[in-house]
């Protein structure tokens, strides 16, 4: 197998002392991120991509996915410890683990949680490895069309299976390509929408929006919040683990059914809430037992935590192998591997081996190195939350503040941060979704040279992209998505128009 | 959810088992609200329409047609700029029409009170960058906002910002190399 090959060697450049430092430096501030109120896997890699700006890719980006693995580490602790989740896909993951903190088997959650994000992540892992070499050498083949065609794709299936108001996807994601847009235009060399403004002739940087959206609007939304709170602390003891671990083959088709769902949904924007969800209600549906769910069953936390972690890896998958990311975390990985200047799609698999392979070979690293890290840490990060968040809020804006300098080293960009801040708390508010607008500022200018090159090509023709067999097909899939709440309403009043029919 | 009676001394966790944190300054719930949702919702809506306009009218004037050489460098925005518009435009008649969404506040007096203390400091922070520069900024937003907001002791406050700043000085300017905006300070210590 050719894939195995080239992981084992992707081990081998990850196996220093240098890299498996910064590994472990990566899962601290993530877990610490995933921790602290206000702060989430997004934010934390956003505000801490500066730090690795100044060191080669493959470490830089392996500390970036290890910030993250550790973000979602950090997660569970809050909701099982505190029944604060601190992230929409924690959740499900309170349901269960608050009532089992409150019984006094805090340990036993934290480590059913911990063990089971960590098969999720494997399972999904596992799929990359084998499935993302396969799609992106498929991808080699696309033409502009193509490219313009799964682009178009990812955008309208935001706006069709997204659960806020479809004009206020709209309105995020057209924003953001046009933010995308200012500046020079890359195919004519001509400068467009910068009104003579010399700082808007670099545009608008993604990550410098990215830090100013999560970053800085989070603290804002966060000081509204009552930041009381009151919990349970936590020791995992080596038995508590073992007696966990000796539990968990019982429960082997609740984790494998968790981790499909998770990876199968991961690869779809938002993926990650809806699967916890739907491994927390299926373990449930399928259990003999369903009354014990929501009053501390410990499979109430494997099957949420599974998913939930199998779908955050998964959405790595369409960024390895086609350059889109599949979640928000996902899109500012993306943008941290442009900053390096490389370019995510499927050429990576075949310029920058040595690189892909070292991010792949960091997830399992990773994944094992933070699942002991977390276990064993577990008592300090708790304790964490004491640190009031008067303390923590101005260190935050000062994080903030550098990685937006850093990125261009321009005054100006730390005034578009703190804008970008006053923007995203108020269209958190009144319901205007960040993700896809974060996602069209990264693909923006990609989108655009796709839909230009293919238009050149094809002569102004828009038929180009139904020119062959498989452009039309994702072009067809693409507006059937767009119109997917349409369509699904026709085809309910349809099976209820036939229904007294049957009966 | 009543939660059933767990088996006998497992649920009373002792003093060092719990973390209790307080926020006395936490906004009061019953605070009036500031303005409604369906306000802002209306003014984002009219100020997206007029961003959509202005970027309308300078793509066109770049050019949003077609030439010898394909799409002109303004047509993609063009186009983006119209659906913006569109939809910003849709929000705001959908708004309008749906008096139900008045009640619901964009946010009450007291918790804007807390916003703006963390926005005002913030922004005169970035004011503050370009005088003082990154590191002398940073000392002073964090032991000011740790001191009078967070009412926590002085020295407490004082040692914090400056360990803190002292950790990101060496992390990045010392150890990282990252060009970061300097003051005075900076220079009198020749850095």
């Amino acid at each position: 197998m050719e894939a195995l090959g080239l992981l084992m060697q992707g081990f081998g450049v990850l196996l220093t002392w240098k890299i498996l430092a910064l590994m472990m430096v990566g899962l601290v501030l993530g877990i610490f991120v995933g921790v602290l109120p206000g702060l989430g896997g997004p934010n934390g890699v956003a505000i801490l991509l500066p730090l690795t700006f100044t060191m080669d890719p493959t470490s830089a980006i392996v500390m970036l996915s290890c910030i993250y693995w550790g973000a979602l580490f950090g997660g569970a602790i809050t909701s099982i410890l505190f029944n604060i989740p601190g992230e929409a896909w924690s959740v499900a993951t309170t349901f269960d683990g608050y009532p089992m903190a409150q019984q006094g088997k805090a340990a036993e959650a934290l480590t059913a949680a911990f063990t089971s994000s960590f098969i999720g992540s494997f399972a999904a892992v596992l799929l990359i490895t084998f499935l993302a070499p396969a799609i992106s050498s498929f991808a080699l083949k696309f033409g502009p069309p193509e490219f313009f065609a799964v682009y178009l794709l990812t955008f309208c299936s935001f706006v069709g299976l997204g659960r806020e108001d479809k004009h206020k996807t709209i309105i995020s994601m057209s924003l953001g390509l046009l933010l995308a847009g200012i500046g020079l235009d890359t195919v004519s060399g001509q400068l467009r929408m910068t009104f003579g403004s010399s700082d808007l002739l670099r545009g608008v940087n993604f990550l410098v929006a990215v830090i100013g959206l999560f970053g800085i609007s989070e603290i804002l939304l966060t000081m509204e919040e009552r930041l009381a709170l009151r919990g349970h602390s936590a020791k995992i003891s080596l038995r508590t683990v073992w007696s966990v671990w000796k539990d968990m083959p019982r429960y082997w088709v609740t984790l494998l059914r968790s981790s499909a769902i998770g990876c199968w949904l991961g690869i779809t924007p938002g993926g990650a809430i809806a699967a916890s969800f739907m491994g927390y209600n299926l373990a449930k549906r399928f259990s003999k037992d369903k009354e014990s769910f929501g009053k501390g069953r410990i499979e109430g936390v494997f099957a949420p935590e599974t998913a939930a972690h199998a779908s955050g890896t998964a959405a790595l998958l369409p960024m390895l192998a086609l350059g889109i990311p599949g979640s928000g975390t996902a899109a500012i990985l993306l943008g941290g591997l442009m900053v390096w200047g490389l370019n995510p799609g499927p050429l990576l698999f075949v310029e920058h081996k040595d690189f892909v392979w070292g991010l792949i070979a960091s997830m399992y690293l990773g994944n094992i190195v933070g699942l002991i890290l977390v276990l064993s840490t577990v008592p300090v990060f708790a304790a964490v939350l004491r640190v009031p968040f008067a303390a923590i809020a101005p260190m935050i804006v000062v994080s903030c503040a550098i990685g937006a300098f850093a990125i261009q080293n321009a005054m100006f960009d730390i005034w578009l941060m703190l804008l970008f801040g006053v923007i995203g708390y108020v269209f958190k508010k009144i319901g205007i979704p960040l993700a896809p607008l974060t996602l069209a500022l990264v693909l923006g200018n990609r989108a655009e040279d796709a839909f230009r090159l293919s238009m050149i090509g094809a002569e102004g023709n828009l038929g180009v992209f139904w020119s062959n067999k498989l452009v039309g097909t994702i072009t067809t899939l693409a507006i059937v998505l767009l119109f997917w709440p349409v369509i699904d309403r026709v085809i309910a009043s349809f099976s209820k128009t036939r229904q007294p029919a049957q009966a | 959810m009543p939660l059933p009676d767990p088996p006998n001394g497992t649920s009373m966790p002792n003093s060092e088992m719990e973390i209790v944190v307080d926020d006395p300054t936490a906004p009061d719930d019953n605070s009036p609200a500031v303005t409604s949702k369906r306000t802002v919702d209306l003014i984002v809506s009219l100020l997206l329409m007029a961003f959509a306009i202005l970027m309308a009218w300078d793509n066109w004037k770049t050019g949003a047609s077609w030439d010898s050489s394909g799409p002109q460098a303004g047509y993609f925005p063009f186009y983006l700029a119209i659906i913006l518009g569109g939809a910003a435009l849709f929000g705001f008649v959908k708004t309008l029409m749906d008096p139900s969404s008045a009640d619901s506040a964009f946010v009450t007096r007291a918790q804007f009170g807390r916003v703006m203390v963390v926005l005002a400091p913030t922004f005169l922070f970035c004011l503050a960058l370009k005088f003082l520069g990154l590191y002398v900024s940073s000392f002073l937003l964090i032991a000011g906002f740790m001191g009078f907001v967070g009412k926590i002791t002085w020295w407490k406050s004082i040692l914090t910002a400056f360990v803190f700043t002292a950790v990101m000085f060496i992390v990045f300017d010392v150890y990282f190399d990252v060009l970061m905006p300097k003051g005075p300070l900076e220079a009198l210590i020749g850095r």
